[in-house]
């Protein structure tokens, strides 16, 4: 189908103005973390500036930032381990036995509000002594990536034709060497999505940190508050400390692109 | 299989449970008791420590969430109208967006670049970004505003514009959710209806309101349950925008934000179990209605 040229040119200047709004303010912030607080607050100096580095030092000499990135990394990647673990076999087994109504229990934690299982949940592990522990954050950040990645795992265990395996064991391998050896390597690019996506939604996650974790286990989404203060907000350091959050996870994002994008759709063409 | 020991073998005849029961037990550990808990705990007066004894009161609890005009009714409203504006704009700015999208052209690799971005901040974040730009005093909005001979708004302060504006941000940051499924699902279609329409005549909207809407009709509600049940649930962009209780007047208090308040900040976690028991039912019967058109699309 061709397109007309005023079409063409709509479709350009929609774009650009699309593009324009997306991108922007994230510009807007990473500019401001380079500004004094001084140059934040004159309008003249909104786009020419000299850059400085302060808030950064702030951010990582006084705010303990590199405890805080830490403490986000160490988070992300146990749960989303734990949950690839737990995640992919279950989702094989779901789509190859079409265990419809066990799938629906997994599911389930997308849909409750976090508060009604943060209450529970503080409950037993302050009566543990849990809480601000690591294993607290770790576990309820897998209650996010667990269901994601048995979501995405059986949209692609279901595109996975079955023959391959039906051959293996023909050749004389068991079935659970059958799921070793063919089908765990043909999924690598399945796992590396859902990896990928948990990852993200783990690094993201504010509201069971903000509960669960505690003054040395905080992680950056809860330390960003450091900067607010009750009568005054530090801005450059405030957005020194957003862009430190943010940057790294959007371009880890751009780079493994095809993997986000088909993680973040999975399911959704299906009937 | 006569060389397998007998374990691998019990473990291969039960595979399909081995496989799924880790996971699930998990997941019905932290989901299924917390939940029965949450249903018991709103029929209690629990209060003040998580620790503390706690007497059982019937339904009291129910009686005076539902009776109350003052933070529960306005926060179901606050929620309701969060949602719905939020949902409406960003599938009808969705659908243009991924229409635009749909057929590939020069450069269309920067436009996806900047589509994902938004979707992969961090929530928190971007509401402490768009905090700084819609500051009244020095933000970039009201710059903006002034350049154009507009005077200045209060936006995230004022009592009445607060929850536009953190709808807006909603719309920023999750459209672009809504154009990536819509995309997903407009490249999933096949050409030739579109084809048979063009020759015979149909304009360009008669293309997309009776072949390609209808078609894409089952995409479309995935993307708003997906959306909706996210949108219903926000908190990050309030808390960061607003702090606590939604700002001084309550002004961004959603159920989420309101139960999330009253467990936390006044530990009231009998009346806090019962507004999530009840928000818990609204997102479920939401879902219920939406999944039902859903097959009824398929099914047509």
């Amino acid at each position: 189908m061709k397109a007309s040229r005023g079409f063409k040119v709509f479709r350009g200047i929609a774009l650009a103005v699309v593009v324009l709004s997306l991108v922007a303010p994230l510009v807007w912030m990473v500019a401001a973390s380079f500004k004094t607080n001084v140059d934040i607050y004159d309008s003249s100096k909104a786009l020419v500036f000299t850059p400085t580095l302060d808030n950064y030092s702030t951010v990582i000499q006084q705010a303990n930032y590199v405890q805080f990135i830490g403490n986000s990394l160490w988070v992300a990647f146990a749960a989303t381990a734990l949950s690839l673990l737990l995640g992919v076999p279950a989702a094989y087994s779901m789509s190859r036995f079409n265990m419809k109504k066990s799938a629906l229990v997994v599911l389930m934690a997308r849909i409750i509000p976090g508060v009604s299982l943060l209450v529970p949940w503080y409950y037993v592990f302050s009566n543990l002594r849990m809480v601000g522990g690591f294993s607290v954050l770790i576990l309820s950040h897998m209650f996010v990536s667990l269901p994601l990645i048995v979501y995405i795992m059986m949209g692609y265990f279901d595109g996975l034709p079955e023959e391959l395996e039906e051959a293996a064991l023909v050749d004389g391998l068991t079935p659970i060497g059958a799921f070793r050896r063919i089908t765990l390597p043909l999924s690598v690019p399945g796992i590396a999505t859902a990896g990928i996506l948990s990852f993200i939604f783990s690094w993201n996650n504010f509201m069971f940190a903000l509960v669960l974790s505690g003054a040395s286990t905080k992680t950056l989404p809860v330390a960003i508050f450091d900067f607010v203060g009750y009568a005054s907000i530090d801005w450059g350091g405030l957005m020194a400390a957003t862009t430190v959050v943010t940057l790294p996870i959007m371009l880890i994002a751009l780079l493994v692109q095809k993997y986000v994008v088909s993680g973040l759709t999975a399911g959704a063409t299906k009937g | 299989m006569p060389d397998t020991p007998g374990w691998a073998r019990w473990a291969n005849d039960h595979r399909k449970w081995l496989f799924a029961a880790p996971a699930m037990a998990f997941v019905a550990a932290l989901i299924i008791f917390p939940l029965a808990w949450t249903m018991y705990l709103s029929l209690t007066d629990s209060s003040g420590s998580v620790r503390a004894e706690s007497e059982f009161i019937g339904f009291r609890n129910y009686i005076d969430v539902l009776t109350d005009t003052d933070r529960f009714w306005p926060a179901v409203a606050r929620t309701g109208a969060f949602t719905g504006v939020a949902l409406l704009v960003e599938v009808v700015l969705g659908m243009a967006i991924a229409l635009l999208l749909w057929r590939p052209f020069r450069g269309e690799k920067w436009v996806r670049v900047a589509i994902l971005l938004p979707l992969v901040a961090t929530p928190v974040a971007v509401g402490m970004m768009w905090r700084l730009i819609f500051d009244p005093n020095i933000g970039l909005a009201n710059q903006a505003l002034g350049w154009i001979g507009i005077g200045p708004q209060p936006w995230l302060a004022g009592q009445h514009t607060a929850l536009p504006t953190t709808i807006f941000i909603d719309i920023w940051q999750w459209t672009p959710m809504v154009v990536l499924i819509l995309l997903a699902g407009l490249t999933s279609l096949s050409d030739e209806p579109q084809e048979a329409a063009m020759i015979d005549g149909a304009s360009a909207w008669q293309r997309f309101r009776h072949v390609t809407l209808p078609l894409l009709m089952p995409t479309v509600i995935v993307a708003v349950l997906l959306r909706g049940i996210d949108a219903l649930k926000t908190f990050d962009i309030l808390y960061a925008t607003k702090g606590r209780g939604g700002g001084s007047f309550n002004e961004v208090e959603t159920l989420n934000v309101y139960a999330y308040g009253l467990s936390f900040d006044y530990n009231e976690y009998g009346l806090s179990s019962t507004v999530l028991i009840l928000f818990f039912l609204l997102i479920i019967a939401l879902m219920w209605v939406l999944t039902a058109r859903k097959k009824k699309e398929a099914g047509r």
